[in-house]
């Protein structure tokens, strides 16, 4: 198994466990959290080729990891105030109970 | 002279706007109806002389001007007015005699309290009467009769609550109307086969010898020339307006307008309406005589029809015993004389008698008018009486009326118009009937009218209506001086010494005779007149009726003979019972197949188009609002099955998500490309 | 094999699994900050240094805080932070679903056609990082730029709340 290989397999089971962790919990900030696990995997992937694969604009992969960052950041300042007003509807953060968009 | 033609409309265009002035009155504008009428009629007066005199400058000339009415595809229809003796004579007798009746009625109408409406509907008739008198054009002729039938109708129906007036009016438009129809035929088929309706139009009227000659040509299968035919068919107008015989039962029925519209209407003006429409023609009419290939001449059938009215209007006019029935009956007699003088080829003597029988015959109801105002609308003869002495100056003047009627000679006007009719009866080369039924006639008209001046003015009166009767006002009885003067006057335009009239209405100059001109049938007629007066005094003057009850001398003479006089001869009773139950049979068919034949069709066609109604609802109910209402309904379930996959839970998308990733991936690695 | 490797793998994922798996909030979000650092650590490993920097700085720094904040700002009463475990079926599907990813992936990478010769570590500067942002990605640092600007708008107003002082609002 290669380097490449093994950061490979690192992340995608990093990505594997943060999504059983959003199936499995029923608390939104875990569910969250869970979904931070996965994007997290997948900027790694970006560092793993930009390492180990052919490069040929050494600095795109660092920048794109750098932005993906910054866009994860993003999205989870959103989904905790989600979470907050939420709360102040229901009560608690339960988020098998927030099912009203149902058909 | 070619101011005056174009001018000439003006005529009859006066009355016309006092009869649409009178319609806009309100009931309480009588003084302005009755005065807006009598200045149109003064003014048609003024007018009328006016045209008189420029028409008797150039006697012989035509003098006509016609106009573009409208277009007709291929054709023009024109229309236009003529001035010539003939229609200038008419116009200036026809506005003086209703310029008087109108004055007579003032005093006539006031109690009545549609007096606005009565010189409302009088003006109409003048001006259609005197559209008829000037019109070039058979159109303008022919619009202008159906107005005068019309303004007949609304006047002889006035007093339209009564049943027997509104009758009367009814069968008085009914009848005309039969003789219309063959009118309206005969100008159809005459526009057909000359092309024009003008009268005069500068070498193609009708009544031009080029046109005329081109007429000739033509004949029917059954070698009947098409002029006689032509003829014959506006004869059918004229014998109906002209209460001829068989289509004057309408005449005696119209007396139940008022005496006013009997003077003007049924005595002076529109009965003379048909004669002056054969006098019109006259050129067209006696065209066939120069045909000796043709079966019937249609002037022949005009003398028979004439000669049998004569008589049998004198006749009837002999058991009457209702004044006014008695000079209705008289007027269609003489009509029939007019009609007869036609016949014999002597137009202007029918003219002559026409103008003068006016004036007389006008007269006459006039005065018989005056006595019904004054004894308070009691025409019954029998119940009059000794009038004389209390209305002197009616009296008077029915006298001077009666013996021009009579015919009583030299002094009088009916004496010479009769005598220039019998003598063209006498000249006549076909048969001497016509002449016969004329000399016959003269008994009976001396007769009757002696009778009647006897029941009504001598002796003493026989009820409390005639009893309490005096002389009326000046308003009616200048106008009766008026027209006795006329009546005496008018006669000495005619006389064989000096044939003014005739020379101007031929447009000839006719040379003058002696007067006792035709001297034998003269004698003859003079001593008829004579017998007739003589046998009337003898039975009616010499001893007076004493009561209204008692029986009248020739009733008791011949009662047979009298009562079937006095039903009028029963020829109401013959109509009824053969054209009256033909009609009602044919009106009564006419329902059956209009309610069962063809309601019944529109009832089936109803029927189909309902059912197939019913059967498009179902289809569009059943067929294509359920197909397409499943349609929905499975769409609608299918959409709620869809929606029941939204379980509103957001971990459940993610792992579905997964799934579906997983899935593609492992599609992708065993798959798809590497 | 690198032995760093793999302990940095190691821990990263055991603190994950802990973290998911926990019966406390405050320390699933303490274990997952702990990740998230042998994230950095991997970083460090591979040779990326600024990236590794900047996972610090942004997940260990700023996005446990407002995790942490999130979980203070949620909870009914001081000691309301227990997070009760999935229901049993709940969990057996979830880990079924990770397992069937997870074995979809590692097979995808064991099967790829990924070159194993050993490369040399790219060297970037900070210098060219900075004048890569500032030339050819300009447009998409400016974009970032709006998008954090966005995100932090959208968040506050929705976590804000509608207008304040509305009396219907009040529970």
């Amino acid at each position: 198994m290669s380097h490449l290989q093994l950061c490979l397999a690192f992340s995608s089971v990093l990505f594997a466990v943060g999504l059983t962790g959003a199936l499995a919990r029923s608390n939104s900030i875990l569910v969250l959290l869970g979904l931070e696990l996965m994007l997290t995997a997948a900027i790694m992937n970006f560092i793993a080729f930009w390492r180990f694969g052919p490069s040929h604009a050494p600095a795109t992969g660092v920048i794109f990891a750098v932005f993906a960052i910054a866009v994860a950041a993003a999205e989870t300042a959103v989904g905790l105030a989600l979470v907050i007003s939420v709360y102040r509807h229901q009560r608690n953060i339960r988020l098998p109970e927030a099912n009203r968009l149902r058909g | 002279m070619n101011a005056m033609v174009d001018a000439l409309w003006l005529i009859p265009a006066l009355p016309l706007l006092a009869a649409g002035m009178g319609a806009l009155t309100p009931r309480r504008g009588r003084r302005f109806a009755a005065g807006v009428a009598i200045a149109a009629m003064a003014g048609a007066l003024v007018l009328s002389c006016l045209a008189l005199r420029s028409a008797l400058a150039a006697p012989s000339a035509h003098l006509f001007h016609n106009f573009r009415w409208f277009d007709l595809g291929n054709g023009v229809v024109e229309l236009g007015w003529l001035l010539d003796p003939l229609s200038a004579l008419m116009c200036v007798m026809v506005s003086l005699v209703g310029l008087l009746i109108f004055i007579f009625s003032l005093g006539y109408m006031e109690a009545d309290e549609n007096f606005a409406r009565f010189f409302c509907f009088m003006s109409l008739f003048a001006a259609a009467m005197l559209g008829v008198v000037v019109a070039n054009s058979l159109l303008l002729l022919f619009i202008s009769w159906e107005l005068v039938g019309l303004a007949s109708y609304l006047l002889i129906g006035f007093w339209f609550h009564k049943p027997e007036a509104a009758a009367a009016a009814k069968k008085a438009f009914i009848t005309t109307r039969i003789g219309d129809i063959g009118f309206l035929l005969g100008l159809v088929w005459l526009y057909d086969a000359t092309g024009s309706l003008l009268l005069y139009d500068g070498g193609s009227g009708v009544l031009e010898a080029g046109v005329l000659g081109n007429l000739g040509t033509l004949t029917l299968a059954s070698g009947l020339a098409v002029s006689t035919a032509i003829s014959l068919l506006i004869f059918c107008g004229a014998a109906g307006k002209s209460g001829q015989f068989p289509l004057h039962v309408w005449l005696p029925d119209a007396m139940e307008g008022p005496t006013p519209v009997s003077a003007l209407i049924h005595a002076a003006t529109m009965v003379a309406a048909g004669v002056f429409l054969i006098a019109r023609v006259f050129p067209l009419v006696s065209y066939d005589q120069v045909l000796t290939a043709d079966p019937v001449h249609a002037l022949t059938v005009v003398a028979f029809i004439g000669a049998i009215t004569a008589l049998l209007g004198a006749a009837i006019a002999v058991a009457q015993s209702d004044l006014k029935r008695v000079l209705a009956f008289s007027t269609i007699s003489q009509l029939g004389y007019m009609m007869l003088a036609l016949g014999v080829g002597s137009w202007v003597a029918a003219i002559f008698h026409l103008l003068t029988h006016a004036f007389f015959k006008a007269l006459l109801f006039l005065a018989a008018g005056s006595v019904i105002h004054a004894a308070h609308h009691e025409q019954d003869i029998r119940r009059l009486g000794g009038l004389g002495r209390q209305m002197r100056t009616t009296y008077a003047t029915f006298a001077v009326g009666m013996m021009a009627l009579a015919g009583v000679p030299f002094l009088f006007s009916g004496f010479w118009s009769k005598e220039a009719i019998l003598h063209a009866a006498s000249e006549w080369g076909v048969s001497r009937l016509p002449l016969y039924a004329g000399l016959a006639a003269v008994v009976l008209t001396a007769f009757y009218m002696t009778r009647l001046l006897c029941e009504v003015f001598w002796g003493s009166p026989r009820s409390p209506e005639a009893a309490q009767a005096h002389e009326n006002r000046g308003v009616i009885t200048v106008p009766l001086v008026i027209l006795a003067i006329g009546s005496v006057a008018l006669g000495f335009l005619g006389t064989p010494a000096w044939p003014w009239l005739q020379s101007k209405l031929t447009g000839e100059a006719v040379p003058p005779h002696s007067l006792l001109e035709g001297g034998g049938l003269m004698m003859l007629s003079i001593v008829l007149v004579a017998t007739g007066i003589g046998a009337g005094w003898a039975l009616y003057g010499r001893r007076v009726r004493a009561s209204a009850d008692a029986a009248d001398p020739f009733a008791a003479a011949a009662p047979g003979l009298f009562s079937f006089l006095g039903a009028r001869m029963k020829l109401d009773e013959l109509y009824a019972a053969t054209l009256g139950r033909m009609n009602t049979f044919g009106a009564a068919f006419s329902d059956f197949l209009d309610r069962w034949v063809w309601g019944g069709a529109v009832g089936f066609l109803a029927l189909l188009g309902e059912f197939t109604g019913s059967v498009n609802t179902e289809v569009d109910e059943s067929g294509l609002n359920a197909g397409f209402n499943s349609f929905s309904e499975r769409i609608r379930r299918l959409g709620r099955a869809y929606s029941g996959a939204q379980s509103g839970e957001a971990q459940g998308y993610l792992r579905t998500v997964a799934i579906a990733f997983v899935v593609l991936a492992l599609l992708v690695l065993l798959g798809g490309s590497r | 094999m690198n032995a760093v490797l793999v302990i940095i793998a190691l821990v990263t994922v055991g603190a994950a699994v802990v973290a998911m798996s926990g019966r406390n909030l405050l320390h699933s979000v303490l274990l997952l900050t702990v990740s998230w650092a042998g994230v950095a650590a991997f970083y460090l490993w591979a040779g990326a240094e600024f990236v590794a920097f900047a996972q610090l700085l942004v997940y260990v720094g700023a996005i446990s805080m407002a995790v942490l904040f999130a979980v203070l700002l949620t909870r009914r009463s001081r000691d309301d932070v227990a997070a009760p475990p999935a229901s049993r079926s709940r969990g057996i599907y979830a880990i079924l679903s990770g397992a069937a990813v997870a074995a979809v992936l590692l097979a995808a990478v064991s099967l790829a056609p990924l070159s194993s010769a050993p490369t040399p570590p790219p060297s970037v500067t900070v210098r060219q990082l900075g004048d890569q942002l500032m030339g050819p990605h300009a447009a998409s640092l400016l974009v970032i730029a709006a998008l954090l600007t966005v995100a932090l708008i959208g968040a506050v107003v929705l976590a804000a709340g509608g207008s304040p002082g509305n009396p219907e609002d009040e529970p």
